[in-house]
């Protein structure tokens, strides 16, 4: 009991270079898959999709080129499946006559999205975050009310958004309420696991010092919980992009990728590009929100919870 | 721990009744469940335990132990009996914050650093954020971990993990501290080692210690007194006082008088068992008696 164990080195150093190349690894990783989808993608249209040729001067390189696919496939006809460099033409094609291009656009009612996908989960993550505590202190509630919260997730969000619009007028606060609607339940699920998880006997340790539930709760239930919580919350804030759009759509708000959607639906057939355009920046909202809470997650429980060092 | 470095009280008598008694049991029961599935797990405990004294549990598995210190600890109510603690009943000693729990895993916040975590009971019991950063101080150098308070729980061996587990039970001073098989889980060169650092800290803090564990050397090594007790209901066999010189110390475990106290307490639980002969053994007639039923 003399020389101190030299087990507990700092952690900084080699962990934080270890946590570069590990995220580095992840970024690789994404491209990687990525670039393999647009591969696969093209794959199927060189040999399914309909004829193309390529012609015009490159580096003053005349170049005329046609390609007769072997077969035909519906799947990977320019109407299912739009060439990858016609999609990201549209990306920057203005999406009206001498307007601004699609991208931008796109970007700016992204934007419009996201921030009502925020705050539908605030209300939801408060919303399933107080169910939880609630339910945890009260088993005649939890009994009472957990199936309705099931059931619930059971009723179709399509159905319910018209009359949530109807009962609020339409505008943020409807969306905000039906994106909630799905993100509370998440939420409400893993926290509850969260906030049961500590181990029993911590339960004894703290009921040894006739710690009052309020003490129980902030010591040692909502810190026990954060790792369950925060995985409750990613799920949450993919969720919330889909509610907000869905919110959109009853309350006929213009500003959203809900009003895209549909408008690039209705014109489909002539410009399929666009709609994929848009299911690309709806996936990257959905990322980019994701990615949010994860960093947020990092910065809260790094080096705090032993297994967020290891992950 | 406003009396460190005093010499303890009862130092050279073990008896128990030096000082008034800090725990109370008479006739003592506790069953769990009802009908024919209800396990009588505890049956006519009648113990004193005297201010300052170390009392170990021993006996075979299921015989009780852990429901019995659980007992006095108000973290399960008798079926029936009394139970006082420093003249109180349990519950209201529990409420008056008398107990620090100690248990065979360390149970540590893996959230807060090491010296938080021996915070934790103040902070619960409204300290102020000095006396607690002072208290966590003296504590760490107590338990020889000075430098590791910033550390995490997982950063920490399981052998000085039990140590902030020990630190933090007697971060409040408690009147009596309720050990369950602390050492358990550590290997046997660790242990001997944290016997005697328990034996140390006993010394300075005069606390009253009860303190159950498998081990017949750390029984008689630690105690003032020794009960052993019998399972299928579990009883109270035998309390063996433990005559050895207050101070313990590496010496101590070579006293012919330690060797003579160490086959007593074998032959006590021996005798309760006597198809069996050592405590391996008890262990192996449990898991079998389990596998059957
Ligand atoms: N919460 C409980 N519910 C039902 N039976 C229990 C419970 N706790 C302990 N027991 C039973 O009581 C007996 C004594 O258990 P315990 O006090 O843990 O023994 P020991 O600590 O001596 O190994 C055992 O038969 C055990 O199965
Ligand atoms: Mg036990």
């Amino acid at each position: 009991m003399t020389a101190l164990p030299s087990i507990a080195q700092p952690r900084g150093a080699s962990l934080g270079l270890a946590r570069e190349t590990r995220s580095a690894r992840r970024v690789v990783g994404f491209v990687v898959v990525l670039l393999a989808v647009l591969v696969v993608w093209e794959l199927a249209k060189w040999l399914g999709g309909d004829p193309w040729r390529i012609h015009g001067t490159v580096l003053g390189l005349r170049i005329d080129y046609e390609h007769l696919p072997p077969t035909h496939w519906r799947i990977a006809d320019d109407l299912s499946l739009p060439h990858v460099w016609d999609v990201a033409r549209a990306f920057v094609d203005p999406a009206q006559r001498n307007g601004p291009p699609l991208g931008l656009v796109l970007a700016g009612q992204a934007l419009f999205t996201f921030r009502e996908a925020v705050i539908g989960f605030v209300f939801g993550g408060l919303l399933g975050l107080g169910l939880a505590v609630w339910f945890v202190h009260s088993r005649l509630a939890e009994r009472a009310l957990v199936p309705y919260v099931v059931a619930s997730q059971t009723v179709p969000i399509l159905a319910i958004s018209p009359i949530i619009v109807s009962a609020t007028k339409a505008g943020w606060l409807s969306v905000a309420i039906v994106t909630a609607y799905l993100t509370f339940f998440p939420v409400t699920i893993g926290a509850l696991r969260g906030l049961r998880a500590a181990d029993q006997r911590a339960f004894e340790l703290f009921r040894s010092y006739a710690a009052s539930n309020r003490q129980i709760l902030w010591l040692l239930r909502l810190p026990s919980s954060l790792p369950y919580l925060f995985a409750a919350l990613r799920i949450a804030a993919a969720a919330s992009v889909i509610g907000a759009i869905i919110g959109e759509i009853p309350a006929g708000i213009p500003d959203g990728l809900a009003s895209a959607i549909i408008n690039y639906n209705q014109y489909y057939v002539t410009a399929p590009e666009r709609l994929w355009a848009t299911i690309i920046l709806c996936s990257v909202v959905g990322l980019v929100f994701v990615g949010l809470v994860k960093v947020a997650e990092g910065r809260l429980l790094r080096g705090r919870y032993r297994t967020l060092d290891l992950a | 721990m406003t009396d460190v470095g005093a010499a303890h009280p009862g130092a050279s008598t073990p008896a128990p009744d030096v000082g008034r008694a800090v725990v109370h049991t008479t006739g003592v029961e506790k069953t769990f469940g009802t009908g024919p599935t209800a396990v009588k797990a505890l049956e006519g405990i009648d113990l004193e335990i005297g201010q300052g004294e170390f009392v170990s549990l021993i006996g075979p598995s299921g015989c009780g132990k852990s429901t019995l210190l659980r007992l006095i600890g108000d973290l399960t109510t008798p079926s029936a009996g009394q139970i006082l603690v420093n003249g109180k009943p349990a519950s209201r000693a529990r409420l008056d914050r008398d107990y620090g729990m100690v248990f065979q895993a360390p149970v540590l916040m893996d959230w807060r650093t090491i010296a938080r975590n021996i915070e934790l009971p103040l902070e619960i019991m409204g300290f102020p954020r000095d006396e607690r950063a002072r208290r966590s101080g003296e504590l760490l150098k107590l338990v020889e971990l000075e430098g590791f308070g910033g550390k995490h729980p997982w950063q920490l061996s399981g052998g000085m993990q039990q140590r902030v587990a020990i630190a933090r039970a007697l971060a409040f001073d408690p009147k009596l501290l309720l050990m369950d098989e602390p050492f358990g889980a550590l290997d046997e060169m660790t242990r001997e080692r944290m016997n005697l650092e328990l034996m140390k800290i006993w010394g300075q803090t005069a606390t009253t210690v009860v303190f159950v564990t498998h081990s017949i050397p750390e029984a008689v090594f630690l105690s003032t007194r020794v009960v052993v007790m019998s399972p299928r209901p579990g009883r109270i066999a035998r309390i063996v006082e433990i005559d050895l010189p207050h101070q313990r110390t590496v010496e101590t475990r070579e006293l012919e008088r330690y060797f003579e106290l160490v086959t007593q307490v074998r032959e006590a639980l021996r005798r309760h068992e006597p198809d069996t002969t050592t405590m391996d053994e008890l262990e192996a007639a449990r898991i079998r008696a389990e596998g059957l039923g």
